[in-house]
């Protein structure tokens, strides 16, 4: 095998030669493999389709045998997958890509249908909701998201105040800082980055839940045992998401504005007292409402993308890790249209 | 070969002790494989087959003992002449453990591309005739080990571990997870390489009628090491009693009716 490419490239040069018979003598070769099996029989082929004769004497009973193997497996064989033109295949991908978007936004609507009517049923006969359950994905996609959510909001306060201090101070007019740390956060950006940590954090953990629990087939046996998956999985994790988002995000609100206080007090001398005072009169409680409004709606919206995604998982361990990434995706662009739609729609109601 | 040549075992097991933690698997284990033979390890759910098949390969550090391949204790070897020892034996997985980004026909070519210098179109031809010596179709070539079923992944493993020309092939599980007919004709293919390749196979399995079809000797582990080495007939006349429930039960005389039948 080692000395395979030298010998290839000799016996490739070696031309059909005139004589009529050719005997190829094999009984100095001391060890033979198929690839040094392959390289005779090619060249006794090649004489053979010049019109002589080709005949290998001298071989050993064993090397005999497997020139005898590799001469009866020549036959045509597709190595490559078939190659097509170019921009046919660009045209194909598109067209595709475009097609699937469709399909994904058909089935994800009805998948919302579903959610609905077994939540309506959850609500008729309460007994079917899991609890226990439901209880379990608060404490994991709530309760454990404090620390990293706040965290990030406080440090995303303490940033805007900075850098709005930075342009107010050209006019003067540094006590608006507050005023702008305090609609931001509390409109925008302390439940925009809310959803996105959960997305992340916990929409990816129930696409691969349930993904493997697909995998596994345990939603095949859920099925065969006349449980519901969406009864059993899917609607205790989106109500423990709706539940917990809106708390996630009064804590975001709570230290994104302790964040800009903070920078607020140290680069800009404005105390506590003159920061709680100023925020108090200026800023409407309307502005804190807006933000955890749409919290539920976000949390429903990554919570059935996250399991939507996890029962779409089919066969491999590869496909939990595709749709993982396409739930998070997914679920963040959803946030991002469904916040954009709100902001029209408060503006349009005067708020 | 000189000093692989004296020794008739091709591979030897010494004292091996393998564990995980404080669990113990294998415990002063012993064994010799013949160049040329086609060994069976046999033994229950947990004895630990397969990890005795991943010490030997290398996949897994033993606790103790002494392992040689070829004459040559692998684990003493520097790193670059252990990976051309192990170029010297292919490994069929479970599933086949083909890699999925790839085609059948470039899976049998990875080997030969990072190891071996050659030309495209000559791997592209010994490609072929590996597909079509274990068996696969011609369209097999081209298709992601996605698109086979499970025998032709397992004959698509096959020839990958066959893609060095190797002169051990360690099977794990060969039949498992094929029907009787995928599995007798498997262990045919098996059978007809060793012999045109000359190659020495070492097989883990749980099915006796491979076990009665094409091993030359069988190994039984029990008790943490190899209780017993020997053909078909020693098993038989083994009265240790897991041999004798393995060997005596309804199914093994299923399977040994059907052979004597054929």
């Amino acid at each position: 095998m080692s000395h395979i490419a030298d010998l290839d490239g000799h016996l490739r040069r070696l031309r059909p030669p005139q004589a009529r018979k050719v005997e190829i003598d094999l009984s100095d070769v001391t060890a033979l493999d198929t690839a040094g099996a392959w390289l005779f029989h090619r060249t006794a082929k090649v004489f053979r389709e010049g019109n002589a004769q080709a005949e290998f004497t001298g071989a050993s009973e064993s090397h005999r045998i497997l020139l005898d193997e590799v001469a009866r497996n020549d036959e045509p064989c597709d190595i490559e997958p078939p190659r097509r033109n170019f921009v046919i295949q660009i045209l194909d991908r598109i067209g595709r890509g475009a097609a699937s978007m469709w399909e994904q936004a058909v089935s994800i609507t009805g998948f919302f249908g579903l959610i609905l009517v077994v939540m309506a049923r959850t609500i008729v006969q309460p007994k079917r909701l899991r609890v226990t359950s439901m209880v379990h994905h608060m404490e994991e996609a709530g309760w454990n998201a404090i620390p990293i959510v706040t965290l990030l909001t406080f440090l995303i306060g303490a940033v805007l105040a900075y850098q709005g201090s930075v342009q107010l101070r050209n006019f003067g007019a540094e006590v608006f800082t507050v005023d702008l740390i305090a609609i931001s956060i509390l409109r925008e950006i302390g439940v925009l980055i809310t959803a996105i940590i959960v997305a992340g954090r916990s929409g990816s953990a129930f696409t691969a839940q349930i993904g493997s629990m697909k995998v596994h087939e345990e939603v095949d046996a859920m099925q065969t045992l006349a449980l519901d998956p969406i009864e059993m999985l899917v609607v205790p994790r989106v109500l423990a998401l709706v539940f917990m988002l809106p708390l996630l995000v009064f804590g975001a609100d709570l230290a994104g504005i302790a964040g800009g206080a903070l920078v607020a007090w140290t680069s800009l001398g404005i105390s506590p007292t003159m920061f709680l005072n100023r925020f108090l009169e200026t800023t409407d409680l309307v502005q804190f409402w807006i933000g955890i409004i749409k919290a539920p709606f976000f949390a429903f919206l990554i919570a059935m993308v996250g399991c939507y995604e996890g029962l779409k998982v089919e066969g491999s361990a590869e496909s939990v890790g595709q749709r993982t990434t396409q739930s998070v995706v997914e679920s963040i662009f959803l946030v991002i249209i469904a916040d954009a739609l709100f902001s029209i729609f408060f503006v349009e109601i005067g708020w | 070969m000189g000093r692989s040549a004296l020794h008739q075992n091709i591979i030897s097991v010494r004292g091996l002790r393998t564990q995980f933690g404080s669990h113990v698997v294998h415990d002063h284990l012993d064994l010799d494989v013949r160049r040329g033979e086609v060994i069976g390890i046999v033994g229950g759910s947990g004895t630990g087959k397969s990890v005795l098949l991943k010490a030997i390969t290398g996949l897994l550090t033993p606790a103790a003992g002494q392992i040689e391949v070829f004459g040559v204790d692998l684990t003493a070897l520097p790193d670059d002449e252990r990976r051309q020892q192990e170029r010297r034996w292919g490994v069929l997985f479970q599933d086949g453990a083909l890699f999925s980004s790839l085609t059948v026909a470039q899976n049998i070519q990875v080997p030969q591309r990072e190891h071996l210098k050659l030309p495209q179109e000559l791997m592209d031809e010994l490609a072929a005739i590996k597909i079509r010596m274990v068996g696969l179709p011609a369209d097999a070539g081209a298709k992601f080990p996605s698109e086979l079923s499970g025998g032709m992944r397992k004959r698509s493993g096959l020839a990958r571990a066959l893609s060095l020309d190797p002169e051990i092939v360690f099977l794990d599980e060969p039949t498992a997870g094929l029907d009787p007919i995928g599995a007798a004709a498997f262990d045919q293919l098996i059978k007809k390489l060793q012999q045109t390749l000359g190659l020495t196979v070492f097989m883990v399995t749980h099915d006796l009628d491979s076990l009665y079809a094409i091993c030359d000797r069988i190994a039984v582990l029990a008790e943490k090491r190899v209780i017993v080495v020997g053909t078909m007939d020693d098993m038989m006349a083994h009265d240790h009693p897991w041999i004798r429930e393995y060997f005596h039960g309804p199914r093994s005389r299923a399977a040994q009716h059907s052979l004597g039948k054929a």
